[in-house]
């Protein structure tokens, strides 16, 4: 038991490099290189599953023209990279929660519509394409309301061209959340 | 190359080639190419892109390099968000347009220099303290260590950036210089197809 009480060590001291040992820069750089290729690699597929609708990828806060980078820059990032990628992942999962909540609020919906009133569930909000929705409405109207004639009511898609109205404004008929604009700022 | 560039990225490489070039107006047959481009792209092909091998290689390289090509997009990125705005790969002149068709069909960024405004074999290499882009008038000063394209001169544009001014090619260039920059991970087959589609595109005209 005397061996034990003299391999106590120090460690309160930095890390010190021993005397013809050199750190391999080189190596560490190319590995996180390598590193920052396979995020990237997750960046794009989790960009393109995110499509459409999905948000654009927010560009990194650093600026600065092309030049060698240096092991401290390559870890920012390779570091700001993957809090990126957990981020597109995060709100990936988030949002096949959301759709499966409002997948199984619609069939709720085609159940029983007297309980939903009024409620709408619309492709997007199924992550699916086109404009159609889901509408739990009175049958005749106001008669349907008081009798409560309750049914899903599906919207036809997309509303139709307006002609000379459409080109007159232009922007009051687009939506802001354009798959269209997401890929052409995103491309 | 620069030895501490070929250190750091062995499979980084420039290709240069000198032709003669006739600038103008595309021919109708180029137009047509362009066209069929256009109709052959959409919104899908923009935002599957970045999966593909060689424009992954090129975002993965401007990341080594510290550009971010969320903000400075890649060539061929670059086109395909003006053909999306735009709605089709619009026709200029003979040198852009074969430019962008063969940065289109290939994934493959060429540029083109005035081969009379040049000194010696084209280059890849930090800058260093003091140098400015171009020999101009207009010359702009550029930051020590920027990878810059340079002749046995000065440097002649930046790395993936505008070139110096006067070094463009201009209505009255009969010589062009044009070059690639192979990145790790592109396979000398895409670059030197970029490269023959590009000399074809204006030996035909």
């Amino acid at each position: 038991m005397e061996l034990m009480d003299h391999t106590r060590l120090d460690v309160s001291t930095a890390p010190v490099v021993l005397p013809g040992i050199e750190i391999d820069e080189r190596g560490a750089r190319r590995s996180l290189r390598e590193q920052i290729a396979k995020i990237e690699r997750d960046l794009a597929s989790a960009f393109v599953e995110s499509c459409p609708g999905g948000p654009a990828p927010v560009p990194l806060t650093r600026r600065g023209g092309p030049r060698l980078l240096d092991l401290g820059e390559l870890e920012r990032v390779r570091d700001e990279l993957a809090d990126r990628l957990r981020s597109s992942r995060g709100e990936l999962v988030e949002r096949a929660e959301r759709q499966a909540d409002k997948r199984l609020l619609l069939e709720k919906m085609l159940l029983e519509p007297g309980r939903y009133r009024f409620v709408r569930v619309s492709n997007a909000d199924l992550g699916e394409g086109g404009c159609g929705s889901y509408h739990v409405l009175p049958r005749l109207g106001p008669i349907g309301m008081l009798a409560g004639w309750w049914h899903v009511k599906v919207s036809s898609g997309c509303p139709l061209a307006m002609g000379s109205r459409l080109a007159a404004a232009p922007d009051q008929h687009r939506s802001s959340a354009d798959p269209w604009d997401a890929a052409a700022a995103s491309a | 190359m620069d030895s501490e560039l070929a250190e750091e990225f062995p499979r980084l490489g420039l290709i240069a080639l000198t032709m003669p070039v006739s600038p103008g107006r595309s021919t109708r047959a180029v137009k047509q190419r362009l066209r069929y481009l256009s109709s052959r792209f959409r919104g899908a092909s923009a935002v599957t892109m970045r999966q593909e091998p060689v424009p992954w290689a090129y975002r993965v390289f401007y990341r080594h390099i510290g550009l971010d090509p969320d903000r400075t997009r890649t060539p061929v990125e670059g086109a395909a968000l003006e053909r999306l705005l735009r709605g089709e790969f619009k026709a200029q002149n003979r040198i852009d347009d074969a430019l962008t068709i063969s940065l289109v069909e290939t994934g493959v960024p060429i540029w083109a220099l005035d081969a009379s405004t040049l000194e010696g074999e084209l280059g890849l290499r930090p800058a260093r303290a003091g140098e400015r882009l171009g020999r101009g008038e207009e010359t702009a000063s550029v930051t020590a260590g920027r990878l810059v394209i340079a002749d046995e001169q000065s440097p002649v544009g930046e790395l993936f950036g505008e070139l110096a001014p006067g070094h463009g090619v201009q209505p009255e260039t009969q010589d062009a210089t044009l070059f690639a920059v192979r990145v790790p991970g592109v396979p000398d087959i895409h670059v030197e197809e970029a490269m023959w589609t590009c000399a074809e595109l204006l030996r035909a005209t």
